[in-house]
């Protein structure tokens, strides 16, 4: 009894003296309260719906972002790894009749190929040449697709998938929770050494290599992470939508996941996140006004861009908070004194 | 016959897209992928100037050149150029500008396949195919615009300005050049270029809101293979991309859909023996 109540103390301090102090870190408590919370407010279908979706996309765009936001290895042919992983959990949940479970787990590892095929050739290749060069296998592979319609579906894609539960809770619930796990673990690896190191390899690739690093061994592991967790998006997606289809591996679908991942802040991993949250579903509500859905999307990104190059929200942030010039931690703007060792902020 | 044909109408298209493409990232290191829907955009000038108001096609080009290059111009100076010093920015800002583009025309001329008439009509026939008068028409206008800026990168000193920029910024520099007003220049040529591309296909192509998309993705291989910031390997890479695209749409069934794929794997297959491309040089690593 004693031990509980000194763990819930422990724990009331950590939230005090560590959450509480930044908003920031509030907001991304706030996030996951309110989205674990959101069936006790309502239980709309279509909210519910857009929410998974959203969800999924933002596994896809923060899984862009560990590639390429990190290691600065430009992709742009991210729609790849998802359209892999949505076809072969496809295939495998259609032909061999294996339940979303397993056929989600397995169409991520083909995505983890894929990234293996792509980033062997495509190490010997930097910064331009590369983004050009990944940008032409998504369409290599959608070639591919229209050539056997017989396995593939064509045009039409895949359909007929099962779904993971057909209740709309277990649904929603899944892929919430799917999604903070794994938005969690790519933002500890990219807190950990190999994330220091991805971090090093963007800024100065010359210098890690100097320093004894394997940057060609380190480039391939952000592209077999970053295929995993886009494929495990691809393969949620297919099974929510019941249909793999070739939209899945469009130009456009890999354009789009750049632009969430840059307008919400490079290198962060809460910024696509958040970036997909704020722009997915403000497009599904302007849906009565369909024409102008698109034109309203590019400019938001053009306006916001303008003002805040960064991305949106490492911009908040520096508005919010301010780094103490001594010991580098970081303290609400509205402190005048930091919080750890009371230097003047300014 | 045919093959040869389609292949170098497709191939003078890639070239003309990739030149005016490699040329504004040699001098600003912009990757512009606006840089097609500019070329859509010409093109849908000239079927509204000479279809609906029924101007003279040829001054309907060279007005739909003028607008679509001042559009350029003006889209650099408000929109790039505050956020040049950032790359991604850039980069999803002229994505976003093409969403833009193609939203507008999709607004202003609905979704609908549009056609502009040949300029001259009549077709001659050699080894039993059909030549038409317009494609002759294209393919020499594209040789000229090509001649003329040869002669205008090689033999004048705003084309030494804009080479030695490509070459190093930062010595450019110093000897004096000024660096944004050198930019300004050279996306106008760029997107002057892509908009002549339009003027000139725009009889022979079939005219959709996302026609900007499939010579995008073609345009990007084209100077990848031959080799970023060189005009002849754009030009080289481009004849070969067209002539295997054409060679597999006449010769393998189901080619149409393989078409990118087969070109795109030639683009790779260089790519692995030359990581630069075909006249690519390799630079010492900008740090």
């Amino acid at each position: 009894m004693d031990l509980a109540i000194l763990y819930v103390k422990k724990f009331y301090k950590i939230i005090r003296g560590e959450v509480l102090v930044l908003p920031s870190r509030i907001s991304v408590g706030l996030f996951f309260l309110v989205l674990i919370g959101l069936p006790l407010i309502t239980r709309d279908p279509y909210i519910i719906r857009i929410i998974i979706l959203t969800s999924i996309f933002a596994i896809l765009a923060a899984s862009w972002d560990l590639l390429s936001g990190f290691t600065g290895q430009m992709n742009f042919g991210h729609a790849l790894f998802f359209g892999v992983g949505a076809y072969a959990s496809a295939l495998l949940n259609v032909h061999a009749h294996i339940p979303p479970w397993g056929s989600v787990p397995l169409g991520a590892l083909a995505a983890v190929m894929a990234g293996l095929i792509v980033g062997i050739p495509c190490l010997r290749l930097k910064h331009t040449y590369l983004a050009l060069t990944t940008l032409a296998f998504p369409i290599i592979l959608l070639g591919i697709i229209f050539a056997l319609p017989d396995w593939t579906g064509g045009e039409l894609g895949i359909s007929g998938l099962t779904r993971f539960t057909s209740s709309l809770l277990g649904n929603y619930y899944l892929h919430i929770i799917t999604m903070l796990v794994l938005c969690t673990i790519m933002w500890k690896i990219t807190d950990s050494n190999t994330g220091l190191i991805f971090h090093a390899i963007r800024e100065d690739e010359l210098a890690v290599k100097t320093a004894g690093i394997n940057t060609t061994r380190y480039k391939l592991l952000a592209f077999c992470l970053s295929g995993f967790f886009a494929g495990i998006a691809g393969g949620l997606y297919a099974h929510y939508m019941r249909i793999a289809g070739p939209s899945t591996l469009e130009v456009s679908m890999s354009f789009t996941v750049v632009i969430w991942a840059i307008f919400g802040g490079a290198a962060t991993i809460y910024g696509p996140v958040a970036a997909v949250f704020i722009l997915f579903p403000l497009l599904e509500f302007v849906r009565f006004w369909p024409e102008y859905r698109t034109l309203i999307f590019a400019f938001i990104v053009l306006f916001t861009l303008l003002y805040m190059p960064e991305g949106l929200i490492p911009w908040v942030r520096d508005k919010i908070e301010k780094e103490c010039p001594r010991c580098k931690i970081r303290n609400v703007s509205t402190r005048k004194t930091c919080r750890i060792c009371t230097a003047g902020l300014d | 016959m045919n093959i040869i044909i389609s292949g170098l109408i497709m191939g003078s298209m890639l070239a003309l897209l990739g030149i005016g493409f490699s040329l504004i990232f040699g001098v600003a290191r912009i990757v512009n992928i606006a840089h097609t829907a500019f070329y859509m955009l010409a093109a849908y000038f000239i079927y509204q100037l000479s279809i609906k108001l029924g101007l003279n096609p040829i001054l309907g080009m060279l007005i739909a050149v003028t607008t679509v290059t001042l559009l350029g111009l003006l889209v650099y100076k408000f929109l790039i150029d505050p956020i040049r010093e950032h790359e991604g920015a850039v980069l999803i800002a002229t994505i976003a500008l093409a969403m833009v583009f193609q939203e507008g025309v999709l607004l202003s001329f609905t979704g609908d396949y549009l056609t502009v008439d040949f300029l001259i009509d009549g077709f001659f026939t050699i080894g039993g195919v059909k030549v038409f008068y317009q494609q002759l028409l294209t393919f020499g206008m594209v040789l000229l615009a090509m001649a003329v800026l040869w002669f205008l990168l090689m033999k004048t000193k705003l084309g030494l300005a804009i080479r030695s920029m490509a070459e190093d910024r930062e010595i450019a520099n110093l000897m004096g050049m000024n660096e944004s007003r050198l930019a300004m220049i050279t996306l106008g040529i760029s997107v002057a270029l892509a908009g002549f591309t339009g003027a000139v296909l725009a009889p022979l192509t079939v005219l959709n809101p996302y026609m900007w998309m499939e010579p995008l993705i073609m345009m990007m291989a084209v100077v990848v293979l031959g080799g970023l910031g060189s005009i002849k390997g754009s030009v080289v890479a481009a004849f070969i991309l067209g002539f295997a695209e054409a060679a597999v749409v006449f010769l393998i069934p189901q080619g149409a859909f393989l078409k990118g794929s087969v070109a795109l794997t030639i683009m790779i297959l260089v790519l692995l023996m030359r990581p630069e491309g075909l006249f690519g040089i390799v630079f010492e690593e900008e740090r």
